[in-house]
């Protein structure tokens, strides 16, 4: 018999305190606290993590790569928005 | 060891696919891209990439069976602690392994499904058994050593969940090596049967461990696409000198003799070992190594026993499930 399939949960890491937790894999489980002790135990052997997200890969809402030319050409074309934009005369020194 | 599944040849069905895309996506390749999952793929290389990396997963899995062998038996708390901690690793790494091999539209199910029927393979080097304690030193030393080797190089595997899980995976099997080291360093500086012991497992170890690197580049017909891809970066024989050149001033510094009365080294420093029989090789690939169906059988057991787990943890999830959505409609 095939078996069947557990849900699919991302894992999110905050490695120390003050960092953003950070995407570092995925893993299966059937409800959110069996995830988050597995999470534990796949992903923190190390003492990797001070504090752990899990989410269920279907509540991720993703961009399509292949659209990403559409998606992120209109921040490309705005160069006025880097400081290195405008000039500052070199009395003035660094700001 | 690993990446046995990259000695067989794919079939392409170029004529099915669209050109154009097949062309920009080996320029992206080319270009030392990664590919993501979503990307365009070749179905050739998405195939090529979900047996070699279930294959990886799944030879880390059965992997825990010769070492979970010696846990109970391991001669200190210290070491025990060590070889559990190994062990848990090397079930990490398949778990970190089938997650990748996933992102390419298997489900793990059945992955492991595949595995259990006998479809997938597993790395032939788990068809040897663990007589001794020094089969554990040996392990750690040569068999994670030429893990290692072979795993570095796929860090910088063209399909980026690989190539992630790779560095993970690399990270923690320095470990492994320093550990197996550290026991034949010990068993070495022990008595004459202990010493007789550590010899006895390099001789047993010696050769399988060679033919972990694949057949010799003149006869395997894998390499054309899997370089093309970058998805493997060196030939078998290039990795087996390295592991070769490496691991003979180990021996050495633990007096230890490499079985291998025909070795000598080069003027240019590279140690040339002498022919592998690849008839042996074979015959542990079919099936007919020592160890072949006792892994197997421990693996169906081991899923068999595990199913009312799954089962009940399944269950529960529907049963809380259910009643959330009635406390809400209340």
């Amino acid at each position: 018999m095939a078996t069947p399939n557990t849900l699919l949960w991302e894992v999110f890491i905050r490695s120390r305190n003050g960092l953003a937790h950070k995407h570092v894999g995925s893993l299966h489980a059937s409800d959110a606290t069996m995830a988050l002790q597995a999470a534990r135990d796949i992903y923190t052997r190390r003492g990797e993590g001070l504090s752990i997200w899990v989410v269920p890969s279907t509540a991720i809402t993703a961009s399509d790569p292949a659209e990403k030319g559409m998606m992120f050409e209109p921040a490309e074309s705005k160069i006025y928005r880097h400081p290195t934009f405008y000039e500052v005369p070199e009395e003035v020194g660094h700001m | 060891m690993y990446t046995q599944a990259l000695n067989t040849v794919e079939t392409a069905d170029r004529g099915l696919e669209d050109a154009g895309k097949a062309a920009q996506f080996q320029a992206r390749i080319d270009a030392e891209e990664r590919i993501e999952p979503n990307d365009w793929m070749p179905a050739a290389y998405r195939k090529t990439l979900t047996r070699q990396i279930s294959q990886h997963a799944h030879s880390e899995i059965v992997g825990m069976l010769p070492e979970g062998n010696w846990i109970t038996r391991a001669p200190t708390l210290r070491r025990k602690a060590a070889l559990l901690a190994k062990v848990q690793d090397e079930c990490g790494h398949g778990l970190y392994l089938y997650a990748a091999a996933e992102t390419l539209g298997s489900s793990r199910e059945e992955l492991v499904d595949a595995m259990l029927a006998g479809k997938a393979k597993y790395s032939s080097i788990f068809n040897y058994p663990t007589l001794t304690w020094a089969d554990i030193g040996t392990i750690g030393w040569l068999v994670d050593g030429a893990a290692i080797m072979n795993q570095i190089p796929l860090c910088r595997c063209s399909y980026g969940p690989y190539a992630r899980a790779m560095i993970r995976v690399c990270k923690e099997e320095s470990f492994h090596q320093r550990q197996g080291y550290e026991i034949m360093v010990t068993l070495c500086r022990g008595s004459d049967e202990q010493k007789a012991m550590a010899q006895d497992a390099l001789n047993r170890w010696w050769w399988p461990v060679l033919m972990m690197f694949g057949p010799p580049d003149a006869t395997s017909q894998h390499s054309d696409t899997s370089t093309k891809w970058k998805i493997k970066r060196f030939s078998n024989d290039e990795l087996r000198q390295k592991f070769v050149d490496a691991t003979v001033p180990q021996a050495q510094y633990l007096g230890l003799t490499i079985p291998d009365p025909g070795m000598t080294q080069d003027a240019d420093g590279h140690w040339r070992y002498s022919e592998i029989d690849w008839t042996e090789f074979k015959q542990v690939l079919a099936g007919n190594g020592p160890c072949n169906r006792d892994r197997m059988a421990a693996r169906r057991k081991a899923h068999d026993e595990g199913a009312w787990v799954r089962e009940a943890a399944a269950s529960y999830a529907a049963k809380r499930a259910q009643r959330q959505t009635a406390q809400a409609a209340e």
